[in-house]
C-alpha cells in the first residue's frame, strides 16, 4: 500500500500530473483506510463506494484527455450539512431522516467543476450546534488522537476524518468555530473565509449571518488550494461578494520570511481559565513568527469579551428561524397529528435533539415581543462594536495571533451536562463570525496529554491571501502539522 | 347616541412579474398543482431568496402612482408563523423600512370628493394555496413566493361606500399602470379590512376588529355593514367590542370570530440576514417616474382637451382600462372621436352587457368601427345603417362594406329620388306645411320624418332637409 490517503493535495496533485498513481488509487487507500479505522473514529455517517470509485475512473479518463483541473481526482470528504445531489443530507438529526438533496450547494458544484470528487458525509453536531460532535443525533465521532477525547465541533466528522487519514480533505461549515476549533482539536488546518467570500446556497442555515464554508485540510497550501475552488461570487446567494479571488494557491511561495509583517496580540484573548500549555504554545508561536522576521504588536479587542453572549442571541434568534422549516410537511421525518399544530409538535419533539430545541427556544425567546430591544436589537449593536473592534486593531497589524480554544480537546461526556461551559469554549473563534472577517487555524504544539494545539491567525476582510502567508510561512519553518495520530 | 364608524383597508395586491419574487419559478395561474417550484420556495435546506427586480420597480411604480415617498433605503424581515401555507414557515416581508410611505387617491363617494390616505405600501411574498379534502389537506405551492404588495390605508374611511369606492380606485389605477392585473377571480387583489365603531364626538378609536382576507368588493361592503350594525348594537346593550379578528361568512352575511387578541400570533419580527436591503436610488425613482403610464384622470382631461369630447364621454370611457384602451386603438384609424365614444358608449356597451362579454372579445374590432364611421363621414351611409352594421358585425361578424351592401344601407343623395320622396310628403302633409310656413321651423321634422320612413331609412338626411328647405321656402 502506497499510503496515498496520507498525502497532500498537493502531493497528490504531482503524482497524478507525473502518473505515479491513479485517482482510482487515491480512493482505494482512502477506502482501504476508512475500513481500517473508521470504525473507532466514527466521521462517517454515509459513504457511496462504487460512487466515490466512478467518479475517480471518470477523473483518470478526464485526465488522459489532457485535463489539468486543480482539484481533478483528489477526494473531499463533506460535511452532512451541504446538499449534494442525490444524496442523504440530514445534518446529523432525526428529523432529516429520509430527505434527498435534490440539488447540488454553489460550493459543490465548483468542486465539480475542478474535477473532484465528493467521497462520503461526515458527522457533526446536529444542525452545527455544538463544539464536540456529542450533539450529532446519528453516530459518535472520537478525535484520533486519542479516542477517549471528542474531536470538537461542530465540524467534528470533518477534522477527525482528515486528521485520521480517511480522507485527503473536507469541507466544514463555520457559524462560531466549527472548523477552527475541531481543526485545532485533531491537529488539522482549517480556514473561515471571510462572510461573502464563500456562497451559502445549498449550505443547511445555522445561523444566515454568521455561516461561513471552508477548508478543513493536512496543510496550508491545501487550505488554499481548496479554498480558491470554493471562493466566488454567487448570484444565488444575496451575501455572497462580487470580488475577484486571488490564486491562493499559486501565490503561496516556499520563502519562509515573515519579514515587514506586523502581527497583532491581543491581551484580552489570553483569557483566565485558559490552559497553561495552550497559551505557552501560542506564546511560542508568536516568538517563531518574530524569528521569522514579523513585528509584533500589542491590540486591544477590549468588546470581545462580550462574543459569548451576543452570539449566543444572534445565532439562536435566526435559528429559531432558520429550523422552522423542519416541520414534517414536505420531507424529512413526520409524525401525524390531529391538526397541523399537533403535527408540528409531534415531529420537532421527536426529530430535534436536546441542544437544538434548547437553542430554538432561546432564539424564540430573544425575539419574543417585549424581549426584542433588550436581547436581539442590543445585540446587534454589541455586534457593530465587535466588529469595530477588530477595524481599528488593523490598522495596527497586517493580521493577528491568538488561541483557537482555552484549552485542547477534552474527554466526551465532560461538557454534555453543562452547555453554558461548552459555549464559552467558543470564546476565542466567535468575535471572528460577528465581525465577519477571516481567520485560520493550524497546529503549533501537543499538550502534554497528546492531544494538539492550534494556532489561530485572524484576517481583516478579505485578507485571506495574509493570513494564508503567515500560516505558511510557519508551517514551512516547523514540525507540528507532519505529526500524524497513531491508529 | 349617535355613532361613527373607522375602516382601514389592507389591500394585497399579486404584481405582474414573470417570475415569483425570490426565485426563478414562473407563476401560471390554474397550473398543474405544484409544477412551479422549486429548493427556495418550497423551503428546502439551503435553498437561499434571491429578489425580483422587476417587482421593486412595479412596487415603486404603484407608490409613485399613489403619491408615496419611495423609501431610498428599505429592508427585509421576517415574520414568523407556524402553517403549511408557508413553506419556511416565516414569510418575508418589511416590517419597519418598507419600500413605499405615506400617499393619497382622492375619489368620487356619492358626489362629493374626498381624500384618503395611505400609511404605506410594502412588498412581501405570497402564500401557497391549501385546499382541504376529506381527512386531509393539500397544498399547492405554485402560488407560494410570488410577489405581493401590501398597500395599508390609513383608518380615514368612515362607511362601505368609501370603501368601494377607495378600492375601485386602487384596482383602477393598478391596472392602468401595469402593476398588476387585479383579477379577484384569482385572488390577485385581497384585502383585509379594519373596522372600529366610537360615539361621535369621542377623541379615541373604538376597539379595532379585523376582518380577513376577502375578494369580493360586494362582500366587503357588505362585511363592513354588518360589522358596523354589530358593533353599534354590541355598545347600546351596554357591552364592549372585543379587539379581534373575525372572518365573513357570505353565504350569512354575517361575520364571526376567529382569533382574539389573547391569542393573538406574536410575529417575532427580525432582519432577513438572507436578503440585502434595498437601495433605490433618486436617479432611479425619475427613471421610473418618466416611464409612468397615463392614468385615468390624466386620460380623461386628454379626452376633452384634446379630442373634444365632453366630461360625461370621457368619464365612462376610462371607467375601465380595457375600453379606455379599446377607444385608443380605434382613434388610430379615425379622427371622429365623438362618433366613436357615441358608439361605444350606446351599441359597445349594450351589447357587451347584454350578451355578458368584454371588450376584448367583441367581433367589432378598433378597425371595424373606424370603418364604418368612415363609411358615415362619406355620407355613404347614415348613422342608423351604421348602428345596423355594427350589431350585425357584432353578433355574427363580417365586413361593414359587404354588408352594408348585402343589406342595401348604401343611402340615397340622388336629387331625382330625394325629389320625388319630398314632394310627396309636402303634398300629403299640409297641416305641417301650414305650419312651417306661418315661423315654427320646428314642424319640417315632421316631413323629415316622413322622407326618412318612405327611403327605408336610406336618404341622406342632409341632403333631404336641404330640399324641404329649398321647396317650403323657395
Ligand atoms: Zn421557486
Amino acid at each position: 500500500m502506497a499510503d496515498l490517503n496520507k498525502c497532500t493535495i498537493a502531493e497528490l496533485s504531482e503524482k497524478l500530473a507525473s502518473g505515479e498513481c491513479t485517482s482510482v488509487d487515491i480512493v482505494n487507500d482512502v477506502l482501504a483506510s476508512i475500513d481500517a479505522n473508521d470504525g473507532k473514529v466514527g466521521a462517517y455517517l454515509t459513504l457511496d463506494r462504487e460512487d466515490a470509485l466512478a467518479q475517480a475512473e471518470a477523473a483518470d479518463e478526464k485526465r488522459v484527455a489532457g485535463s489539468t483541473l486543480p482539484m481533478l481526482g483528489i477526494p473531499v470528504a463533506i460535511k452532512d450539512l451541504l446538499n449534494v445531489k442525490g444524496q442523504p443530507c440530514t445534518c446529523s438529526s432525526k428529523i432529516l431522516e429520509g430527505y434527498i438533496a435534490p440539488y447540488d450547494a454553489t460550493v459543490i458544484s465548483k468542486l465539480r467543476e475542478a474535477g473532484a470528487i465528493m467521497l462520503g458525509r461526515v458527522n457533526m453536531d446536529e444542525f452545527a450546534m455544538g463544539s464536540s460532535t456529542e450533539s450529532s443525533a446519528l453516530g459518535k465521532t472520537s478525535n484520533p488522537w486519542n479516542f477517549d477525547h471528542v474531536p470538537g465541533g461542530s465540524s467534528g466528522g470533518s477534522a477527525a476524518c482528515v486528521s485520521a487519514d480517511e480522507a485527503i480533505a473536507s469541507l466544514g461549515s463555520d457559524t462560531g468555530g466549527s472548523i477552527r476549533q475541531p481543526a485545532a482539536f485533531c491537529g488539522c488546518v482549517g480556514v473561515k473565509p471571510t462572510y461573502g467570500r464563500v456562497s451559502r446556497y445549498g449550505l443547511t442555515a445555522f445561523a444566515s449571518s454568521l455561516d461561513q464554508i471552508g477548508p478543513i485540510t493536512k496543510s496550508v497550501k491545501d487550505s488554499a488550494i481548496l479554498l480558491e475552488t470554493l471562493c466566488g461570487y454567487d448570484p444565488m446567494d444575496s451575501s455572497s461578494i462580487d470580488m475577484d479571488v486571488p490564486a491562493f494557491g499559486k501565490n503561496l511561495t516556499d520563502d519562509a520570511s515573515l519579514a515587514g509583517m506586523k502581527l497583532g496580540l491581543p491581551k484580552e484573548f489570553f483569557v483566565e481559565g485558559m490552559d497553561p500549555e495552550v497559551e505557552k504554545s501560542v506564546r511560542d508561536a508568536v516568538e517563531h513568527c518574530k524569528s521569522l522576521g514579523a513585528e509584533i504588536v500589542d491590540v486591544s479587542l477590549p468588546n470581545a469579551k462580550y462574543a459569548i453572549a451576543v452570539y449566543y442571541i444572534i445565532a439562536t434568534a435566526e435559528a429559531s428561524a432558520n429550523l422552522a422549516r423542519f416541520d414534517g410537511i414536505r420531507y424529512g421525518m413526520r409524525i401525524d397529528g390531529k391538526d397541523p399544530a399537533d403535527l408540528y409538535a409531534k415531529t420537532r419533539s421527536a426529530g430535534f435533539g436536546q441542544e437544538v430545541k434548547r437553542r430554538i427556544i432561546l432564539g424564540t425567546y430573544v425575539l419574543s415581543s417585549g424581549y426584542y430591544d433588550a436581547y436581539y436589537k442590543k445585540a446587534q449593536k454589541v455586534r457593530t462594536l465587535v466588529r469595530n473592534d477588530f477595524t481599528e486593531a488593523f490598522k495596527q497589524c497586517d493580521a493577528i495571533l491568538a488561541p483557537v480554544t482555552p484549552t485542547p480537546a477534552y474527554k466526551k461526556g465532560e461538557k454534555t451536562d453543562d452547555p453554558l461551559k461548552m459555549y464559552l469554549d467558543d470564546i476565542l473563534t466567535t468575535p471572528t463570525n460577528l465581525a465577519g472577517n477571516c481567520a485560520l487555524s493550524l497546529p503549533c504544539g501537543f499538550a502534554s496529554n497528546g492531544m494538539p494545539i492550534g494556532l489561530q491567525i485572524i484576517g481583516d476582510d478579505f485578507q485571506e491571501e495574509t493570513i494564508l502567508k503567515v500560516g505558511h510561512a510557519y508551517e514551512q519553518s516547523t514540525e507540528w502539522h507532519k505529526a500524524r495520530p497513531s491508529l | 347616541m349617535k355613532y361613527e364608524a373607522t375602516i382601514g383597508l389592507e389591500t394585497h395586491v399579486m404584481q405582474k412579474t414573470n417570475t415569483k419574487m425570490f426565485c426563478s419559478c414562473k407563476y401560471e395561474y390554474g397550473a398543474e398543482p405544484n409544477t412551479h417550484v422549486c429548493p427556495t420556495c418550497l423551503g428546502y435546506p439551503g435553498a437561499l431568496p434571491v429578489m425580483n427586480e422587476k417587482a421593486i420597480e412595479l412596487i415603486c411604480k404603484a407608490g409613485l402612482l399613489l403619491g408615496c415617498e419611495i423609501n431610498p433605503y428599505s429592508k427585509w424581515d421576517r415574520k414568523n408563523y407556524f402553517y403549511p401555507d408557508m413553506s419556511k414557515n416565516y414569510q418575508i416581508t418589511q416590517a419597519d423600512e418598507p419600500l413605499c410611505l405615506g400617499g393619497q387617491i382622492t375619489v368620487e363617494v356619492e358626489g362629493e370628493l374626498k381624500t384618503f390616505t395611505l400609511e404605506r405600501i410594502h412588498q412581501e411574498e405570497n402564500a401557497a394555496k391549501n385546499t382541504h379534502v376529506a381527512g386531509a389537506s393539500l397544498v399547492d405551492y405554485n402560488r407560494a413566493g410570488t410577489a405581493l404588495m401590501e398597500i395599508v390605508s390609513n383608518p380615514c374611511m368612515s362607511s362601505a361606500a368609501d370603501a368601494l369606492a377607495y378600492m375601485t380606485a386602487i384596482k383602477q389605477i393598478m391596472q392602468y399602470g401595469g402593476i398588476s392585473n387585479c383579477d379577484q377571480e384569482k385572488g390577485q387583489m385581497r384585502s383585509d379590512v379594519n373596522v372600529s365603531v366610537r360615539p361621535v364626538g369621542q377623541k379615541e378609536l373604538g376597539a379595532k376588529v379585523e376582518i380577513k382576507n376577502m375578494n369580493s368588493f360586494a362582500f366587503i361592503q357588505d362585511a363592513i355593514e354588518y360589522e358596523i350594525d354589530r358593533q353599534i348594537s354590541v355598545l347600546e346593550s351596554g357591552g364592549t367590542v372585543v379587539q379581534e379578528t373575525r372572518g365573513y361568512n357570505p353565504d350569512r352575511g354575517e361575520t364571526f370570530t376567529q382569533r382574539t387578541k389573547e391569542n393573538a400570533h406574536d410575529y417575532r419580527y427580525f432582519p432577513e440576514p438572507d436578503l440585502m436591503p434595498v437601495k433605490v436610488s433618486k436617479e432611479q425613482i425619475e427613471q421610473w417616474r418618466s416611464e409612468l403610464p397615463e392614468m385615468p384622470a390624466q386620460r380623461r382631461v386628454r379626452y376633452v382637451e384634446e379630442l373634444g369630447l365632453p366630461e360625461y364621454d370621457a368619464g365612462v370611457l376610462t371607467a375601465s382600462m380595457d375600453v379606455s384602451d379599446w377607444f385608443e386603438e380605434t382613434m388610430k384609424h379615425t379622427q371622429n372621436a365623438k362618433a366613436v365614444s357615441n358608439f361605444i358608449m350606446g351599441e359597445m356597451l349594450r351589447l357587451l352587457s347584454e350578451q355578458g362579454l368584454t371588450i376584448s372579445e367583441s367581433r367589432v374590432t378598433p378597425e371595424k368601427l373606424a370603418r364604418i364611421i368612415e363609411l358615415i363621414d362619406a355620407k355613404t351611409i347614415n348613422t342608423g345603417g351604421g348602428k345596423q352594421i355594427f350589431e350585425t358585425i357584432f353578433n355574427e361578424g363580417g365586413d361593414p362594406k359587404e354588408i352594408m351592401e348585402a343589406k342595401g344601407l348604401a343611402q340615397v343623395s340622388d336629387d331625382s329620388a330625394l325629389e320625388g320622396w319630398a314632394d310627396e310628403a309636402i303634398a300629403n302633409n299640409p297641416k305641417p306645411v301650414e305650419e312651417y310656413k306661418a315661423g315654427n321651423p320646428a314642424s319640417i321634422n315632421f316631413l323629415m320624418g316622413q322622407v326618412m320612413k318612405a327611403s327605408r331609412g336610406k336618404a341622406n338626411p342632409g341632403a333631404v332637409m336641404q330640399m324641404l328647405k329649398q321647396k317650403l321656402d323657395g
